[in-house]
């Protein structure tokens, strides 16, 4: 891979190791079929059509790769749900909704590589059987969607999609779908909800996973732009090969994304678990800003629980256990459930001394409040009452108790609704109250102990007496 | 004011419904986006269209358009811009950004609420909302005016000048 260029100042960093995103910010790339296939592209699919679709399936399970979006569910073991002798059709979607905050890596496939994406897409519906296929993209993509549907057209000119794909009798259309601007259809279920022209309501569970019942009632499965792009490579250098590069169960590369306090945001490439927190921040992100300290961390996108600066976390079983800080925090699956969070979606949201705590939690749940969708009232009030009371907490007017109030609506959302979401919205609020009590109180007006919120002034005022 | 639709736009709408084989009900979202790309809003007349294209009740249509943020009831300005509200970009001072905007383009934006997000200006060339995570976390603030996405906006100023 030597002879890749990357353009000026967006060179990746020597601590990278760029597959997925070999092509981003490349010297002389564009997205069209030609220079992909003068790149090697869609010489995997020759291969992977020429195999059994269970071998494709077994070499991914071989490879241990874990989905990246959200879950890290196993994607081989995913598509080994598909019922045995099912005689529905099967269906794939890519879900390129990319909605959790501090999330950018789908984006960058989408707009520079779409081939990429398309040729791990064929070779994904080629091992479960579907024939037909959509791309759920967020419409806030304009361009994306765009650039996809030029490439399907470039990908069914040259026959690697339509009619005997490849002259085999092997049958592939793939469609894109645009959203309309609701997180919650980055939600499996409510994503197919939605693309069945509904309300994108999450579905009640189980069946867990949709490649038991999916759209139109019939076995579907949902992986990740950066976990089908991932499938291909799998392809290209073999299951054990693949599964070599990163750490055992944390197996290939991940692309983090990096926002908020430092020096340089962005995107980087590595392999699973060969990072630390440490090594993150400082080194291949250049540090924080000038004459800062870390506060937080929010790992693996918005929904995943606060690291605390200063706190210790304990990780590793038996002879392995040890008591580590923030910073030697392992970046991989495994390790950042250990210390009660989690590796998500890959967007890692710094935050460092300048910023209040309350301002950002009341941030963030106002997120989750404008995106509930509504189904569950767990969630749908809670989510809300959240953001209230974090409102007043900014604006100077909550009572000390506020702070108990708060914590007991995000308990009592938490494993109580249909979808993750609940969870998603609940954990932000409980893990920073369990890790910044004081500073939250601190923020609150002790002139305002044992006022009532919602006064019976306020109620008669709101015509609710 | 009689509500038409092109020919050109139908042929657009007839050819998403083809992606649908199974069940046209799942063309709702697409083609209620070539309705709102020609007519800048879904209207009560789109949302009748929709249903007769469709053949659904014109509720199954509504509840739709009703649900999802980035269909709009109304109608924007000739530029739509929306400044992302989530926590990166907010560090990165998207607050700071919607202001500045709402100032140069003499935006009110005090009328707006959940329901009501879209303010217009005055002279109805620019109308502004704050969306959720653009996914661009790493370049904020970020927003989005019509189709065109900008990043690390420097300036309002010098963002609006680009429209005309
Ligand atoms: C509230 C919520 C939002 C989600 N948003 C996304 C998303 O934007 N993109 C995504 O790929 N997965 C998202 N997911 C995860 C999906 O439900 C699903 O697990 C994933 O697409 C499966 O793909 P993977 O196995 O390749 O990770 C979300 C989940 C929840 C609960
Ligand atoms: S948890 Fe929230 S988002 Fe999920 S189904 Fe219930 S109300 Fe909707
Ligand atoms: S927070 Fe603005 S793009 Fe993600």
């Amino acid at each position: 891979m030597s002879d890749v260029k990357y353009i000026s100042g967006k060179e990746p960093h020597p601590k990278e190791r760029r597959m997925i995103f070999k092509n981003v910010d490349r010297e002389g790339w564009d997205q069209s079929i030609e220079t992909y296939e003068k790149d090697g592209g869609y010489e995997v699919l020759k291969k992977a059509m020429k195999m059994a679709p269970g071998d494709i399936t077994t070499e991914v399970k071989t490879g241990g790769l874990r989905g990246r979006g959200g879950a890290g569910f196993p994607t081989g073991v995913k598509w080994g749900f598909l019922p045995p002798n099912n005689t529905k059709p099967v269906y794939l979607i890519c879900n390129a909704d990319e909605s959790e905050p501090g999330t950018f890596k789908d984006r960058y496939i989408i707009h520079q590589d779409p081939h990429q994406l398309i040729e791990g897409m064929i070779i994904s519906c080629f091992a479960v059987g579907a024939k037909l296929a959509y791309i759920y993209i967020r419409e806030e993509f304009p361009e994306g969607a765009q650039i996809l549907e030029a490439a399907i057209e470039e990908a069914r000119a040259k026959n690697y999609l339509g009619d005997n794909v490849l002259g085999s009798d092997f049958d592939l259309e793939i469609y894109v779908h645009r959203g309309a601007g609701a997180y919650i259809c980055g939600e499996e279920t409510g994503l197919i909800e939605s693309l069945e022209g509904k309300r994108p309501y999450p579905r009640i569970k189980p069946p867990y996973f949709p490649a038991a019942m999916g759209l139109y009632l019939c076995p579907t499965i949902v992986n990740n732009v950066e976990t089908l792009c991932h499938v291909g490579h799998i392809l290209r250098i073999g299951g054990e090969e693949w599964a070599k590069i990163g750490t055992p169960n944390n197996t290939g590369t991940r692309i983090l994304c990096v926002s908020g306090d430092v020096q340089k945001p962005g995107y980087y490439e590595v392999e699973v678990g060969s990072l630390t927190m440490g090594e993150l921040i400082n080194d291949v992100c250049g540090g924080l800003k000038e004459g800062r300290e870390l506060k937080a961390v929010i790992p693996g996108g918005s929904s995943a629980k606060v690291l605390r600066a200063g706190e210790t976390f304990k990780v590793g079983r038996g002879d392995d256990a040890k008591e580590i800080d923030i910073w030697n925090i392992k970046m991989d699956f495994d390790t950042l459930a250990a210390c009660g969070s989690m590796a998500g979606s890959g967007g890692v949201i710094v935050i460092d001394d300048s910023r209040s705590i309350s301002w950002v939690l009341n941030n963030i749940n106002a997120f989750y409040a404008h995106e509930s969708c509504g189904q569950c009232t767990p969630c749908r009030e809670g989510s809300l009452w959240m953001k209230k009371i974090t409102d007043r907490l900014v604006g100077g007017t909550a009572s000390p108790t506020d702070i108990d109030t708060l914590y007991d609506v995000a308990k009592n959302i938490d494993g109580r609704t249909i979808c993750a979401f609940g969870e998603a919205s609940a954990w932000p609020t409980e893990s920073f109250i369990e890790k910044f009590k004081d500073e939250l109180v601190a923020d609150t007006n002790p002139e305002l102990a044992g006022e009532k919120v919602n006064n019976e002034a306020q109620l008669a005022a709101a015509g609710l007496l | 004011m009689s509500f038409e639709v092109p020919a050109e736009v139908e042929t657009k709408v007839d050819q998403r419904i083809t992606h649908y084989p199974v069940s046209k009900r799942s063309a709702v979202l697409p083609v209620i986006h070539e309705l709102q790309h020609h007519f800048g809003f879904i209207s009560e007349e789109a949302v009748e269209w929709i249903a007769v294209k469709l053949e659904l009740e014109p509720i199954k249509v509504l509840e739709v358009v009703t649900f999802y943020p980035g269909i709009r009831q109304s109608a924007p300005g000739k530029f739509h811009i929306r400044v992302c509200r989530t926590l990166s970009c907010a560090m990165a001072g998207s607050a700071e950004l919607m202001d500045a905007l709402c100032e140069t383009a003499n935006i009110d934006r005090s009328g707006t609420d959940h329901h009501h997000p879209i303010a217009v200006s005055p002279d109805g060339k620019f109308s502004i909302e704050f969306a959720e995570c653009l996914a661009s976390c790493g370049t904020g603030p970020v927003c989005l005016v019509n189709d065109d996405f900008h990043e690390a906006v420097p300036n309002a100023a010098e963002l609006l000048a680009k429209y005309d």
